[in-house]
């Protein structure tokens, strides 16, 4: 028995060396893309880059605002869509888990989330574009908003199925009316978690490049027109990326360098938001 | 009699095809402490939350019969203007954890979108806290957050909230079983405080205390009202072979 004991010690060592090891080893990939990254772009990043359109093939100099404001504008559109709608439903989702239409919407929920960006953007280019006669940003805005609803729609309902039944028995047993449990308890009680959800789906979207391809498409100038082609980050990488000019390459790189900070910061932003408005239940 | 209060006739809830209170008959008077007790499982809590509607708030769940409020049937009523008017405190503590202990006391208010003068929320805030025991304790604290308090604290924090919206009758779900002994004794000792103004029906499956705190007991068995007596005849001489069999401990 007593040298059993010594075997197992060495196998439960042996095991904790293994977990650690691996949890070690997932850190990697991010570590290396962010250094190389950062090594690539940071030399690219300049006021110059920042506050200036790019340049014709040949010229020198360049830069990305087209970029950014289109990013902005697109991911700001998507967001006023899907924010209230994704909550709405995540929280219907959290109130009435067994009726057959939770189950069904839970189940869209689920295969939405699965279903490939660049799918999403040729449904779009069907539905929107063709129709309305010309890529737009408004159908870009459209494709990231279908991309964010699960991932809010799945966080408001997981946050809000946490709260204890006990906080809403407390509301109701004052005579306060559903809704307002729902608005003035609930809803607040849950906002880390939905804050959380929100910046997380911005952080995903941010750099998809396949369902703006066919919708948003993009453009070489700088345009605040959201019934007009824009241009945004993620596609500026993808056209200067598979361009022939060894410059416009740079430039690709000093983008997915403004990329990853982006969405870098943006996740750091949310653990603190987070960790700073937990409620304490 | 007019010094009634509440009066159940015929109350009947269900769960389902789960038939959990039947046939309730009881009367109950202003300014009394009543103690339900009972087997877990007796339907004592479900017949409280009948009394100011939340049983219905569980999906399936059904009554029949009347529930009498100063001669008025609650299923008449509308639920949400019932609930307001029955105060009620549940079993563990649960103060909002999004609102200051300030708020958490004038919650009915807010929540409820009811204008109230900065003056007038001062005075209900106070007056409430005074009465649950707890002004003394919090009031250099007054918006903190309430889930910073003690569970016996928390407690008399939603006594004082339910107290706040001036009911004339408070309900209490086993309002002392997640809590510790002193904490148990020091809301014990607010019912009798409470008795002055307010009546009060308190479920609670610990025999002493219902022999501590009440004037009458209700004794609750498989659904039915078994005894409806003055708490010292029911401990000392009970009526029925059930109550006897369940105050000397053969079944529990």
């Amino acid at each position: 028995m007593e040298a059993k004991i010594g075997t197992r010690n060495i196998k439960s060592m042996i095991f904790k060396g293994i977990i650690v090891f691996f949890a070690f080893l997932i850190t990697l990939p991010l570590i290396v893309i962010l250094l190389y990254i950062i090594k690539q772009g940071i030399t690219q990043v300049n006021w110059h880059f920042l506050t200036n359109v790019p340049a014709p093939p040949g010229e020198k100099g360049g830069g990305i605002v087209n970029a950014l404001t289109g990013s902005f504008i697109m991911v700001l559109m998507a967001s006023i869509v899907a924010v209230p709608v994704g909550i709405l439903a995540g929280i219907y989702l959290s109130e009435n888990p067994r009726t057959k239409l939770a189950y069904y919407s839970g189940l869209c929920v689920d295969i939405l989330q699965g279903v490939p960006s660049i799918v999403v953007g040729i449904v779009v280019y069907f539905w929107v574009v063709k129709p309305l006669g010309g890529f737009s940003a408004i159908a870009g805005s459209i494709a990231l908003a279908i991309m964010m609803l699960p991932i809010i729609i799945r966080s408001t309902e997981q946050t809000l199925k946490l709260l204890p039944d006990s906080l809403k028995e407390a509301a109701l047993s004052l005579g306060v009316p559903y809704h307002r449990v729902i608005l003035k308890v609930i809803v607040p009680c849950g906002f880390a978690g939905i804050l959380s959800g929100i910046t997380l789906s911005i952080a995903r979207i941010i750099g998809e490049t396949a369902p703006l391809l066919f919708t948003a498409l993009g453009n070489n100038f700088f345009s605040l027109k959201i019934t007009g082609q824009m241009e945004s980050l993620p596609h500026v990488i993808f056209t200067y990326a598979t361009s022939p000019y060894d410059d416009w390459h740079d430039l690709a790189w000093g983008a997915s360098f403004i990329l990853l900070m982006f969405v870098l910061t943006l996740n750091i932003v949310t653990k603190l938001l987070t960790r700073k408005w937990k409620i304490q239940l | 009699m007019e010094n009634t209060i509440v009066k159940a006739e015929n109350y009947n809830s269900y769960f389902g095809d789960n038939h959990v209170v039947k046939d309730v008959n009881i009367s109950i008077n202003k300014n009394e402490v009543i103690a339900v007790m009972g087997p877990s499982g007796c339907g004592k809590t479900t017949f409280l939350r009948g009394i100011n509607r939340m049983h219905e708030l569980i999906p399936g769940a059904t009554s029949k019969g009347k529930i009498l409020l100063d001669g008025e049937n609650v299923y008449d009523m509308n639920a949400i203007y019932v609930r307001a008017k029955i105060g009620m405190v549940f079993q563990r503590p649960n103060p909002f954890p999004n609102l200051s202990i300030y708020e958490n006391v004038i919650a009915g208010y807010l929540l409820n979108g009811i204008k109230v003068s900065k003056a007038d929320k001062d005075v209900i805030v106070e007056r409430s806290l005074t009465s649950a025991a707890l002004w003394k304790e919090v009031k250099d604290s007054l918006h903190k957050k309430g889930t910073f308090l003690s569970g016996g604290q928390q407690q008399r924090l939603c006594i004082a909230r339910a107290i706040a919206m001036q009911p004339e009758l408070i309900l209490f779900d086993e309002p002392t079983s997640a809590l510790d002994p002193i904490s148990t004794s020091s809301v014990e000792a607010l019912f009798h405080e409470l008795k002055a103004n307010y009546t009060l029906i308190i479920v609670t499956h610990n025999m002493q205390q219902a022999a501590r705190v009440s004037d009458r007991t209700a004794f609750f068995y498989m659904g039915e009202l078994v005894e409806f007596d003055d708490t010292k005849q029911m401990f000392t001489n009970p009526a029925d072979q059930r109550t006897q069999n369940y105050i000397t401990g053969r079944f529990s």
